[in-house]
C-alpha cells in the first residue's frame, strides 16, 4: 500500500517536472524544422521557446549576424536548406522579390490560435510573415553628465548637437556623441533615418526613379556630418557593437542605438556607475519635423517556399507557439518590445514605445530599397570625410543606384 | 621531358584545372553578359504592426513566366561592363566635355567606384610588391649568414606573419592602431596630437594597409629566396672573395644573376596576390577609405540585400584581364628566354 503511494507521489512529481514540457509540446508528430535567424538575445529566446514545442520533429537553428548573406542562396535551393527564416522589414524584401517564401493564410487559420491580427504582415491580402517584436533606433543618454552640466534631455538632433558641444566645451568628454556610422549598411541606415526625419522620399512616387538629390538630402547629410564631428574620429569603422563598447567605457554621453541592444547596455556587466546613469528616451526629431528621425522595424518569421508542406506545417506550429506565448513574453519582458499579447512594457522598451507614439515611419518595404541602401552606404563616405560636396555625394548615390537598378531590371 | 610523357604527367592536373578553374571562369564570363529581366511590379496593400500602406511589390506570376523562359536573364552584352559602376565610358566622355581643367577631370574620374578601386589596387601592388621582394631578399641574405644553430627558430619566427590568417593578422593590427591601442596611443603621444587617428585619415589608412601587406607577404619571398640561396655555387663566390670582391659586389654579380629566375617567379606570384588584395580591407574596416577590385566583387555579392551577379561577374572578368596585363611584360620576357634557350 505504502509502496504504491510512493509510486503515485513519484509519478505525480515526474509529471510535474515534465508537465511544463508537456504543456509546451504542440504534439508535432513529424517533419523537420530548420531556422535561420539573426543573433541577438530576444531572437534566441524566441527560437528556444519554439524548440520547447518541437515534439518529435527534427529541430535545427542557425543564429548568425551574417544571416542576410546566407538567406537568399539558402532559400533558393530546392529543397531549401531552411524551413523558416526570421526576417525583418528590409530582409523580407529580397525573399519576396525572388518568390522564396510562402503565404501563411491556411496555416494561420489552422494553427495560429493566439496570434493577434496586428502581428500579421499581409501583402496583397496574403499573410507573408508573422511579426513578434518591434525595434527602432533611439537616443540613450548619461543622466549624470547631463544633470551636472544642466542640459535638458534632447528631443531634437539640433539639441543633441548643442548638448554635445556643451559637453565637449566643458572638457568632460572629447567625443560625446556616438552612432553606428560604419561605412556600408550602418551608415546608410543612419541616412535613411535622418532623411525620413526631414520628411524626404527616396523615390519619385510610384516609380523606382531615385529622388534624394534635393534640399532635404543636403540637410540630412549636413546633420550627419555635424554629428560625425562630435563623434570619435574613427566613426567610419564603428558599428553598433563598437559604439556599445565606447559607451561602456564612459567615453560617450549621447548615443543613437538600436532598442534591441538596450538589454546588453543595462545588464550587470561593466561599470555599475555608467549602467546606473544610462537612460533611454525616444528617438529625436530633426529640422522641426513632427515624425522622429528613425525607422520602425519588426522582426517576424517567414516560411520557405521550396520546402515540403509537412515541414512547413511543423515549423509553423512550433514558431506560432512562440509567437503567441504569454509566458515567454512575461519571462523575457526586458529583452525586446514584444508584439505578442500580454506584453507589459518595461523601462527598456521606452525607445520603441515613444517612437510608435511619435508616429515614426516603418522602414520602406520596397523591392528596390536594398539597392538604394547599398548605394548610400558607399557613396556618402567621401562627403563625411570632407572630400566632396553634399550635392556631389547625392548625385553619386543616385548614379550608383541607377546603374544597379538597371542591372536588376527596376529601371 | 618528351612531350608525350609531359602530356600524361600533366593530364590529371590539367583536368582538375579545367574543372575547378576554367569552367567557373567561363560561367562567370557568361553571367557577366546578362542582366536581370525587367521587373514587373504592381501596387498592392501592405499591412504590418505599424499600419497599412499602398506600395509596390514584384509581380511574381508574370516574373516567374519570364524567368522560366530565359533563366539566365536579359542579354546585356557589355552593358554591365560600361555602366557607371564599372568602366563608365559614357560618364568619362561627359566629364571630358564638361570639365575645365585636367585636374578636375581626373578628380571626377577617380570619384567613380571602379576607378577608385583600381587606383587603390594598383597603388597597393606598386608599393607592396617591390618592398616584399627587397625585404624578403634582405632577410634571406641575413639569415643565410647567421650561424646554423639559431637559424631554425629564426626562420620559424620570420615566417610567422605568413602563418597567421590574414584576417586575424589585420584585426590584431587594427586593434593596435586604435586610438586607445598600443600603437595608436603612442603615436598620439609622439606626435603630440590627441586627435591623431590612423583610421580616420584616408592616407594613413592606405599606408597602414600597405605596411600590413608588406609584413604579411615578405615571408613568402623570404622562404623562396632562402631556398634559392642554398643552391648558389660556392666556387665562384670563393673565387670572388680571393679577387677581393666586396660583399655587395658578390651579391650583385654572382648571387642575384643566379637566383634571377626565382625573383621573376616571386614577383609574378606576388603581383597576382597583391592585385587581389581583400582581407586587410575587411580586417581594418577600411571600406570607407580603401576599396579594391576584389572588395567591389564582395560588395556586389554580399553587402547588398539583392545580389548583383552581373556586376560581380563583370568586375571578376576585369580583374582577370587586369592581372593578365600586369603580368604580360614578365610573361613575354620569360617566353622569349624560353625560345632562345631552345
Amino acid at each position: 500500500m505504502r509502496e504504491t503511494n510512493m509510486k503515485k507521489i513519484l509519478i505525480s512529481l515526474l509529471l510535474l517536472l515534465f508537465g511544463t514540457s508537456a504543456y509546451a509540446d504542440c504534439n508535432i508528430k513529424s517533419g523537420s524544422i530548420n531556422i535561420l535567424a539573426n543573433d541577438f538575445p530576444a531572437l534566441r529566446t524566441f527560437v528556444e521557446t519554439a524548440k520547447g514545442c518541437k515534439g518529435s520533429a527534427d529541430f535545427k537553428v542557425t543564429h548568425s549576424s551574417e544571416h542576410n548573406k546566407i538567406a537568399v542562396p539558402a532559400l533558393t535551393a530546392n529543397p531549401s536548406e531552411f524551413s523558416a527564416r526570421i526576417a525583418a522589414n528590409s530582409s523580407i524584401v529580397p525573399l519576396m522579390n525572388q518568390d522564396l517564401i510562402r503565404p501563411l493564410d491556411d496555416l494561420v487559420k489552422k494553427y495560429g490560435k493566439g496570434i493577434q491580427d496586428s502581428q500579421l504582415i499581409t501583402i496583397d491580402g496574403k499573410i507573408m510573415a508573422v511579426a513578434f517584436m518591434a525595434n527602432t533606433q533611439h537616443l540613450y543618454y548619461r543622466e549624470d553628465v547631463l544633470k551636472e552640466l544642466g542640459i535638458a534631455v534632447p528631443k531634437t538632433y539640433e539639441e543633441v548637437v548643442a548638448a554635445s558641444e556643451k559637453i565637449r566645451a566643458s572638457g568632460k568628454m572629447q567625443y560625446p556623441y556616438a552612432a553606428a556610422y560604419k561605412a556600408g549598411w550602418n551608415l546608410a541606415e543612419e541616412f535613411v533615418n535622418m532623411y525620413i526625419g526631414h520628411g524626404g522620399e527616396f523615390f519619385k512616387a510610384g516609380t523606382a526613379q531615385p529622388s534624394i538629390n534635393n534640399a532635404k538630402g543636403v540637410a540630412t547629410l549636413n546633420m550627419l556630418k555635424k554629428l560625425a564631428g562630435l563623434s570619435n574620429p574613427d566613426y567610419l569603422t564603428h558599428d553598433s557593437e563598437a559604439i556599445k563598447v565606447e559607451w561602456e567605457s564612459g567615453n560617450v554621453a549621447l548615443m543613437t542605438l538600436w532598442a534591441s541592444r538596450s538589454g546588453t547596455l543595462l545588464d550587470d556587466d561593466g561599470d555599475a556607475k555608467i549602467t546606473a546613469a544610462t537612460k533611454l528616451t525616444g528617438p529625436a526629431t530633426v529640422a522641426g519635423g513632427n515624425i522622429p528621425a528613425a525607422t520602425l522595424w519588426w522582426d517576424g518569421f517567414t516560411l520557405a517556399k521550396n520546402r515540403s508542406d509537412a515541414d512547413a506545417e511543423a515549423t509553423f506550429r512550433a514558431l506560432a507557439h512562440a509567437a503567441a506565448n504569454k509566458k515567454m513574453v512575461a519571462d523575457a519582458a526586458d529583452q525586446a518590445v514584444w508584439l505578442i499579447e500580454g506584453f507589459k512594457p518595461g523601462p527598456k522598451s521606452i525607445g520603441v514605445i515613444e517612437a510608435v507614439k511619435m508616429k515614426a515611419k516603418p522602414y520602406p518595404m520596397l523591392p528596390q530599397m536594398g539597392l538604394m541602401h547599398g548605394a548610400l552606404g558607399s557613396e556618402i563616405v567621401e562627403f563625411l570625410q570632407g572630400k566632396e560636396s553634399a550635392e556631389q555625394a547625392l548625385k553619386d548615390v543616385e548614379a550608383a543606384y541607377m546603374s544597379k537598378a538597371k542591372e536588376q531590371g527596376f529601371l | 621531358m618528351p612531350n608525350k610523357t609531359f602530356f600524361w604527367f600533366f593530364l590529371p592536373t590539367g583536368l582538375a584545372m579545367i574543372l575547378f578553374i576554367g569552367l567557373p571562369i567561363i560561367s562567370t564570363g557568361i553571367q557577366s553578359f546578362y542582366a536581370q529581366h525587367d521587373q514587373v511590379v504592381k501596387e498592392v496593400k501592405k499591412c504590418d504592426p505599424f499600419g497599412c500602406t499602398v506600395s509596390i511589390v514584384v509581380d511574381q506570376e508574370k516574373t516567374s513566366k519570364i524567368r522560366e523562359e530565359k533563366p539566365l536573364g536579359k542579354f546585356n552584352g557589355f552593358g554591365t561592363y560600361v555602366d557607371r559602376n564599372h568602366l563608365a565610358i559614357k560618364e568619362i566622355g561627359k566629364f571630358w566635355d564638361e570639365t575645365n581643367s585636367f585636374g578636375e577631370f581626373v578628380d571626377q574620374v577617380t570619384n567613380l567606384p571602379f576607378y577608385k578601386a583600381l587606383i587603390f589596387t594598383l597603388t597597393y601592388c606598386l608599393f607592396v610588391t617591390p618592398n616584399v621582394l627587397l625585404l624578403g631578399f634582405i632577410i634571406a641574405l641575413s639569415l643565410n649568414a647567421v650561424t646554423r644553430r639559431i637559424r631554425g627558430p629564426l626562420i620559424f619566427g620570420t615566417i610567422l606573419p605568413m602563418i597567421v590568417t590574414p584576417l586575424v593578422g589585420s584585426l590584431v593590427l587594427f586593434w593596435m592602431i586604435d586610438a586607445e591601442g598600443i600603437i595608436g596611443a603612442n603615436l598620439q603621444m609622439l606626435m603630440d596630437d590627441p586627435y591623431l587617428s590612423l583610421k580616420s585619415s584616408k592616407t594613413l589608412t592606405w599606408i597602414t594597409i600597405i605596411i600590413y601587406g608588406i609584413w604579411h607577404h615578405s615571408p613568402f619571398a623570404f622562404v623562396v629566396f632562402y631556398a634559392a640561396l642554398q643552391t648558389v655555387p660556392q666556387e665562384p663566390v670563393e673565387a670572388a672573395i680571393i679577387d677581393g670582391a666586396s660583399r655587395w659586389q658578390r651579391v650583385r654579380h654572382i648571387v642575384l644573376p643566379h637566383i634571377y629566375p626565382v625573383v621573376t617567379f616571386v614577383a609574378l606570384i606576388s603581383l597576382m596576390d597583391n592585385f587581389r588584395v581583400f582581407e586587410p580591407i575587411i580586417g581594418f574596416s577600411a571600406e570607407g577609405s580603401a576599396q579594391s577590385l576584389s572588395w567591389l566583387i564582395y560588395d556586389n555579392l554580399v553587402n547588398e540585400e539583392v545580389i548583383l551577379f552581373g556586376s560581380a561577374a563583370a568586375t571578376s572578368m576585369m580583374t582577370i584581364v587586369g592581372i593578365a596585363i600586369l603580368l604580360a611584360p614578365v610573361l613575354i620576357r620569360t617566353w622569349k628566354e624560353f625560345r632562345t634557350a631552345r
